[in-house]
């Protein structure tokens, strides 16, 4: 039982689970699954109570049960003591100090984040503001690589996302290009198929692997199919980079899903031993996953098991981190009203999602998009955007105009990555860097050196007259 | 005198002869111009303005019965749009009217599939695109010598709003037809989902098969209907819908544009 005696009230909080829900700041999935606080006292009076939770307490107190829940198992059992040894004295609100202090730094961010278990983490996101969360994944660093390197400083990539609504080829070829003329697609070119059928998924992959082998473009392909799907591709020998899967933070989510671990594990273990990765001085780049996540999606498939959406978020990434992933994407604004109703809660959701994953060691993206159904425009994404790239995001969507003609939601642009760029002085994976001023899409100042159509693409175009 | 031009236009503007997408869009700086970031602000207006306009339900009723195609309407647990877009467990519940309406039906008649068309997210969808594909199904279905009830339309349903109908005529196939969030360029978008043994509560997103982006843009009739066909043809077969049960349909009948002009010249 955690209590406390607050403005002449005394709160109680069954267990650590209902404390974490209490404590999360407001949002409406949480109203709908009944767990979030019911006043904004109850709220603050939860932060109170676990800003004084041990650290160690979560390491004995299991929110879903160990038993039953192979997510919960991969958490205490993957647990790594040494690296926890640094905290571990630590409560929650001792935490947040230490994080914000001149004592966390990229190393020993790093050091530590074996040592973080996601409950941990999601606890002392409850009590961060929205600069101590940017603050602090600014201070952290994953490096991933597979034909480039993904999340050096100072640089952000960028998805390009070409969806079609029947997946023409053309049609999919044509926002290629759009988006490589405007410097986009170091972290992947991704495509969502249409439907998750195999011969669509294989021609899809083919396809990216003619054009990224044909334009020797420094970048890696990804079809959005189930796992199970590109498994099949795999058995058959279509050229698969980066296998893809929806994942959530527990194992009922992920059952709805149609995965769990083991069959991650199966793909992991395919996709390594083709080893398509680029050859670097230490090694092939190896990094060969790809996980999207989202707050809310746990609830929708009635599988949160009590827990709030953020912690619930949380704890998919200790799913991902088992599979050493190029990229994690929390597609933050896609699930709609019913989990984030507006801006500011995408926004707040958006950087929540990111500090957690960035302290637990993920390469973490984010797109920042919303549906029309949501409370939500332009100016909000603009001001996630900037945030998110302030925080040092590893990497955004690039879709045409930001309007995704298959899945219908809005997400950023290659404009917008543009902006932030140049805002920010903020430059692409090198070796990407490199193919677009060789290829004198960008000028060696990173600025599009355009109009003159670049001379790769030439042909390509002269064909359609 | 003339000024410097302060926008570049994109070369490759014949591209969009391939793609709804918005390419080639030009740019200030940087940034968009003026005439697209307008554009853009109307279509999200026009697609904000579509998810808050109400299905007729007794016009889609009506129209289908000219068709000869019996229909009932039901609602859910949502009574209105503020609850159904924030409370998408009550758009998976049946009302209470519109349970005893099912309960007033022949009880004793064996039913083999259902088939129901929720408002969802798009009403526009819906009626631009039900009815129409409903006269291919339902004669293709009766043909198969599938046992039917009245196809149910549903105010204010979400996909498993179908589960509950499924559950109720103790039906093997579940088929709902399903108005998708509108998107700028698509804001009359449906998507099909299909779920073999549908029951209320157990039947979880991996049970259930979609087929999604069918409007004048994106997938066609015969193309949406020739995957259901096989979608339902394999569930027979195998015994369930889902992850476990891939849509495999070959896609060579239905003349799908291969060429690519980044990869063929």
């Amino acid at each position: 039982m955690y209590t406390t005696h607050l403005a002449q009230q005394s709160y109680n909080f069954s267990n650590l689970r209902n404390l974490l829900a209490k404590a999360s700041p407001a949002r409406s999935g949480d109203y709908l699954a009944g767990v979030a606080a019911s006043s904004h006292l109850e709220r603050v009076a939860a932060q109170w109570v676990l800003a004084d939770v041990p650290l160690k307490q979560f390491l004995t107190e299991a929110v879903v049960p160990y038993e039953t829940d192979e997510v919960t198992r991969l958490i205490m059992d993957g647990h790594d003591r040494a690296a926890f040894a640094a905290i571990s004295h630590l409560t929650v609100g001792d935490f947040r100090d230490w994080l914000l202090s001149e004592q966390a730094t990229t190393e020993t961010l790093t050091a530590i984040a074996a040592g973080l278990t996601p409950e941990m983490v999601a606890a002392v996101c409850k009590i961060m503001r929205i600069q101590d969360l940017i603050l602090v994944a600014k201070k952290c660093r994953v490096i991933t690589r597979f034909r480039g390197t993904i999340g050096l400083e100072n640089r952000l990539s960028t998805r390009l996302q070409p969806n079609h609504p029947t997946d023409n080829p053309a049609g999919v070829a044509a926002s290629i290009l759009d988006g490589l003329l405007y410097g986009c697609g170091d972290a992947v070119i991704g495509i969502n198929p249409a439907s998750d059928n195999l011969e669509a998924t294989t021609r899809l992959l083919v396809m990216l692997n003619d054009v990224i082998e044909r334009y020797q473009i420094p970048t890696q392909a990804c079809v959005l199919a189930h796992v199970t799907t590109t498994l099949q591709a795999m058995a058959q020998g279509v050229p698969v980079d980066l296998v893809f899967q929806s994942i959530a933070g527990t194992q009922k989510a992920n059952d709805s899903f149609g995965i769990n671990l083991a069959l991650l594990q199966e793909a992991h273990q395919a996709a390594l031993s083709l080893q398509r990765g680029s050859q670097f001085a230490d090694g092939i780049g190896n990094n060969c996953m790809y996980f999207e996540t989202g707050q809310g999606s746990a609830l929708s498939a009635n599988a949160h098991q009590g827990m709030d959406q953020q912690t619930c978020e949380a704890r998919a990434y200790a799913v991902a981190r088992q599979f050493k992933p190029l990229l994690v994407n929390t597609v933050v604004g896609f699930i709609g009203p019913e989990y984030l109703y507006d801006g500011k809660q995408i926004i707040r959701a958006g950087l929540e999602d990111h500090f957690c994953g960035k302290l637990l060691g993920l390469p973490m993206g984010c797109d920042i998009c919303y549906t029309n159904h949501a409370e939500a425009d332009q100016d909000d994404m603009d001001m996630l955007l900037t945030q998110f790239a302030v925080a040092g995001g590893t990497f955004i969507m690039g879709v045409p105009g930001a309007d995704d003609v298959m899945l219908n939601y809005q997400s950023t642009s290659f404009h917008d990555a543009l902006y932030i760029r140049q805002v920010l002085g903020l430059r692409p994976a090198p070796e990407f860097e490199a193919w677009l001023q060789n290829n004198q899409i960008f000028n060696h100042h990173n600025q599009l050196s355009r109009p003159e159509l670049p001379a790769l693409f030439r042909s390509a175009l002269a064909s359609q007259g | 005198m003339s000024q410097p031009a302060t926008t570049t236009p994109d070369t490759w503007q014949s591209l969009s002869q391939f793609t709804a997408a918005r390419i080639a869009l030009g740019r200030a700086g940087i940034s968009l111009p003026t005439r697209a970031c307008l554009d853009f602000q109307l279509a999200h207006a026009l697609a904000r303005d579509a998810v808050n306009l109400p299905l007729d339900f007794d016009q889609l009723a009506k129209s289908l019965a000219g068709q000869g195609i019996a229909s009932l309407c039901l609602q859910s647990q949502a009574s209105n749009p503020q609850t159904y877009l924030q409370r998408p467990d009550l758009g998976r519940l049946l009302s209470p009217a519109a349970q005893r309406s099912l309960q007033d039906l022949n009880p004793s008649a064996a039913t083999d599939a259902v088939v129901i068309v929720a408002d969802g997210l798009s009403s526009t969808a819906i009626s631009h695109h039900a009815e129409a594909f409903l006269s291919l199904l339902l004669p293709n279905l009766q043909a198969q010598q599938y046992r039917m009830p009245p196809v149910c339309l549903v105010k204010h349903g979400r996909v498993a709003i179908g589960d509950a109908i499924a559950d109720h005529f103790a039906a093997r196939l579940c088929i709902v037809l399903i108005g998708e969030r509108p998107g700028l360029s698509s804001p009359d978008s449906m998507g099909i989902y299909f779920t073999y043994q549908a029951r209320s509560g157990f039947s979880t997103d991996a049970d259930r098969n979609c087929i999604s982006n069918i409007h004048h843009n994106g997938l066609s009739y015969p193309q949406a209907l020739h995957k259901l066909l096989f979608l339902i043809a394999g569930a027979e077969q195998l015994k369930l819908s889902g992850v476990a049960l891939k849509d495999q349909s070959t896609e060579a009948g239905l003349a799908l544009p291969q060429a690519n002009f980044l990869l063929d010249f």
